[in-house]
């Protein structure tokens, strides 16, 4: 029996999680030092989501963490900027005035999130409220009800009605992977997600327990890769909660680097939704220049 | 064929392991009745890296003089150790493989310098086993009257025990551990150009306290082997390496009472249908077939895809070969370490020659070898059938055969068509494949959705020219135990 009711996804890709957990290994036991480890660091900053989605975010927090992503290690004014701002719809027009021309996007969460529980009229309401406002990229989530319940096609067929709302503003699609199941259950969103039209596929929402991993993430590159090998057509990747370490961002490097090789490498294809690891990645990155560990109350909270 | 590997801008810097930690001798003697002992020809061997190509240390070269003295210390230990009360034999061996773990960043370098395996392999996989192999033994010796109930074990006497190169502490593990926690002596071999950790682990019994001769470990090439299974006091040879020596032991011990088991060569199938989960077959196909340069002898080295499948499993395993990094065994980031030795490497390249000159696709990716050292790239022969000799013979070296098929029926058949029964891999999303294919395979391992696994309690051994006897688990223990 075909789960696709559409000819526009291809058929359903098992995925052995014993084989995914052995990829992984192999990835966690790269050794990166040196240069590479630098290069790594710096990449990563580049690729970061600054993220606040709370409902206690007031102007001012907004505002203070667009300063934070243009000055985030004075000593170190060189480093380069994190990718973008990512915040709820109605803090979009402060984000965007806040950063100003500093080429720092701005992304909003839209689609009900972070449940989804709601009509596409809404939905689509929320994106037009936050590209009205001036968002550069569109982070919505998929109807894990729907997906559950087997209806594919409204999952399908909602990301591609956001698509195109979403005009030229790039469109993440977050499949919330701690919800639908296991990895052949993230295999077949991820599908659907890229067929239907995301530029991205994201994790998780960060706003339950489960966020990404990298087995999740080895899963959502390949089917990337794979869509990639047919089409020719780049789809980006975005982990989001839980890597609050540098090591653990270098490893996602090490994954995208040999899943999909180093065209991914930037922050057109590949982006960190993190609040914290920012900080972390500049205490590696002083501690390469300096040699020394310097204690967090150096490197300032927003 | 020979592109330059371009430059990325992720390429991993060099991080190599630390050697400054490890202590090798200038020269090695037998150890015999717990003491080092000079070879009576007083000669030695040089042992060298096969990744640089220099000198390492030098070892004894065992005459049958010295074989006889070894298995004299044997047998005279032989009557004490094995009326040791169990327990007492256990705490032995538990504390063999405490000292192992003590010492494990220390064994896993010397195992690299002196194999060529990646230190990755070394420090993740050999030396941790050897300690298990250690540990899930000594747990046996005062339980095996539970393990053959009503039955009455007894041991054997004394054990000859000649080891391969691939896995040198390892293998030396595996014959070591049961052997003695079942009451026997030992007379161990190790292979010539790999003696060192094996010697390492003679310090490690000394200082385990072990009695005066119940482990002795003498170093040489094929003719100290030889003058090991001739000799006339052995009860047991335990041999792993090649289906030729293990024929020339075979004729050697026909007519005398000696018990033998012998693992040897295989050219395993590894069988993916086209409902696997592909992205995962190919990191098992890889770890099937490159792991430890294909020096393995239940390596994965024929490949069946069916052939609906078979253009997308290729693309994708070639691209994961490009990600593999050949060279320096002692960077932690290298995944294919040195050919073991100038021999192995002239085998392999003579069936690199064969393979081309049979008329089939070769793929390698472009990767940069050092200069100096052993070393073959990753190497992947497509469109090959059962009657191309490298599907026929076992090549031990990182070269896999690619052949498609159609049907279950059609690919255990070919699967079975073959000298070797050693090994075999089926990946498939479908259980009762799984079930259908174990059950029909003739092979003494067959690994579902995953290779390349070992643990200690799991029987280890072949069918046919394979081998025959059973090393790990319970059955691993019948081979060293006799009954009334």
């Amino acid at each position: 029996m075909s789960k696709h009711l559409f000819s526009d996804i291809p058929p359903f890709t098992p995925v052995d999680q014993v084989g995914v957990l052995d990829r992984i290994s192999r990835v966690q036991s790269r050794s990166i030092k040196k240069s590479t480890k630098m290069n790594g660091l710096e990449l990563v900053l580049t690729m970061i989501d600054l993220t606040t989605l709370e409902g206690q975010d007031t102007d001012n927090k907004v505002r203070q963490l667009c300063t934070k992503a243009q000055h985030l290690h004075e000593p170190y004014s060189e480093l380069p900027n994190v990718a973008a701002i990512c915040v709820y719809p109605s803090m979009v027009g402060i984000a965007k005035k806040a950063l100003g021309n500093s080429g720092i996007n701005v992304a909003s969460v839209a689609t009900a999130f972070p449940s989804g529980q709601s009509s596409l009229e809404v939905k689509l309401l929320d994106v037009k409220l936050a590209l009205d406002n001036g968002a550069d990229e569109i982070d919505m989530v998929i109807s894990r009800g729907k997906f559950l319940q087997g209806e594919y096609n409204y999952v399908f067929d909602e990301i591609a009605a956001i698509k195109e709302a979403c005009g030229k503003a790039r469109l993440k699609v977050i499949l919330e992977t701690g919800e639908i199941g296991n990895l052949d259950s993230i295999r077949n969103a991820s599908d659907i997600a890229i067929y239907a039209g995301a530029d991205f596929i994201k994790t998780s929402t960060g706003k339950i327990g489960k966020a990404a991993t990298l087995p999740i993430t080895c899963v959502m590159l390949e089917a990337i890769r794979d869509y990639y090998h047919k089409t020719g057509t780049m789809i980006g990747m975005k982990p989001a909660g839980g890597i609050s370490t540098s090591k653990l961002a270098l490893q996602y490097l090490v994954l995208v680097n040999e899943t999909l090789g180093e065209k991914w490498l930037n922050n057109k294809w590949f982006r960190f939704g993190a609040s914290s690891l920012a900080n972390d990645v500049l205490k590696q990155i002083v501690k390469q220049k300096t040699g020394n560990y310097q204690s967090a109350d150096y490197f300032s909270i927003d | 064929m020979a592109k330059e590997k371009k430059k990325g801008i992720f390429d991993y810097e060099a991080a190599p392991e630390s050697t400054g930690h490890v202590q090798i001798k200038e020269k090695y003697d037998l150890f015999i009745n717990n003491k080092w002992t000079k070879p009576h020809s007083n000669e030695y061997f040089e042992t060298i890296n096969p990744a640089t190509e220099k000198h390492i240390s030098n070892v004894a070269r065992a005459n049958e003089k010295d074989v006889d003295k070894a298995v004299k210390a044997a047998r005279k230990a032989f009557p004490s150790w094995s009326k040791l009360p169990a327990n007492e034999r256990g705490k032995y061996l538990y504390r063999i493989a405490r000292i192992i773990q003590e010492k494990s960043r220390e064994f896993a370098v010397i195992e690299t310098m002196d194999g060529g395996k990646p230190i990755r392999e070394s420090r993740d996989i050999d030396i941790p086993l050897a300690a298990a192999h250690f540990f899930y033994h000594a747990g046996w010796a005062d339980k095996l009257e539970y393990a053959f109930p009503g039955r009455k074990p007894k041991p054997l006497g004394v054990a000859g025990q000649i080891i391969p190169w691939n896995f040198p502490l390892l293998m030396a593990a595996w014959k070591l551990a049961p052997a003695l926690a079942c009451g026997n002596t030992v007379v161990l071999k190790p292979a010539e150009t790999t003696s060192l950790t094996a010697l390492k682990l003679a310090e490690v019994i000394q200082e385990a306290g072990l009695p005066d001769g119940v482990v002795n470990i003498i170093t040489g090439e094929g003719t100290t082997g030889a003058a090991l299974v001739d000799h006339p006091d052995i009860n047991k040879i335990a041999f792993t390496g090649s289906t030729k020596v293990g024929k020339a032991i075979q004729r050697a011990i026909a007519g005398t009472n000696k018990k033998a088991t012998l693992e040897l060569g295989g050219k395993a199938a590894n069988i993916v249908f086209e409902d696997a989960a592909i992205n995962q077959a190919v990191e098992g196909i890889i770890n099937g077939i490159y792991f430890n340069q294909g020096h393995v002898c239940c390596a994965g080295s024929r490949l069946f895809v069916q052939e609906s499948v078979a253009e997308e499993l290729l693309w994708k395993l070639k691209e994961r070969m490009n990600n593999l990094i050949v060279g320096d065994p002692m960077d932690k980031n290298t995944d294919i370490g040195a050919i073991n030795s100038k021999g192995q490497l002239k085998t392999i390249n003579h069936y690199l020659e064969l393979g081309q000159k049979e008329g089939l696709e070769m793929y390698q990716p472009a990767c940069d070898l050092p200069k100096s050292g052993y070393w073959c790239k990753p190497t992947l022969f497509m469109n090959a059938a059962q009657s191309n000799q490298i599907v026929q013979e076992e090549i031990f070296g990182p070269v896999l055969a690619v052949q498609t098929f159609r049907t279950i029926e059609e690919v255990i058949q070919k699967a079975n068509n073959t000298p070797f029964g050693l090994s075999a891999g089926v990946w498939t999303d479908k259980g009762s494949k799984i079930f259908n294919l174990t059950s029909k395979m003739r092979a003494g391992v067959v690994w579902a959705n995953t290779y390349n696994k070992f643990d200690p309690t799991s029987p280890f051994g072949g069918y046919k020219e394979s081998g025959f006897g059973r090393e790990g688990g319970i059955h691993g223990l019948d081979a060293y135990l006799k009954f009334d």
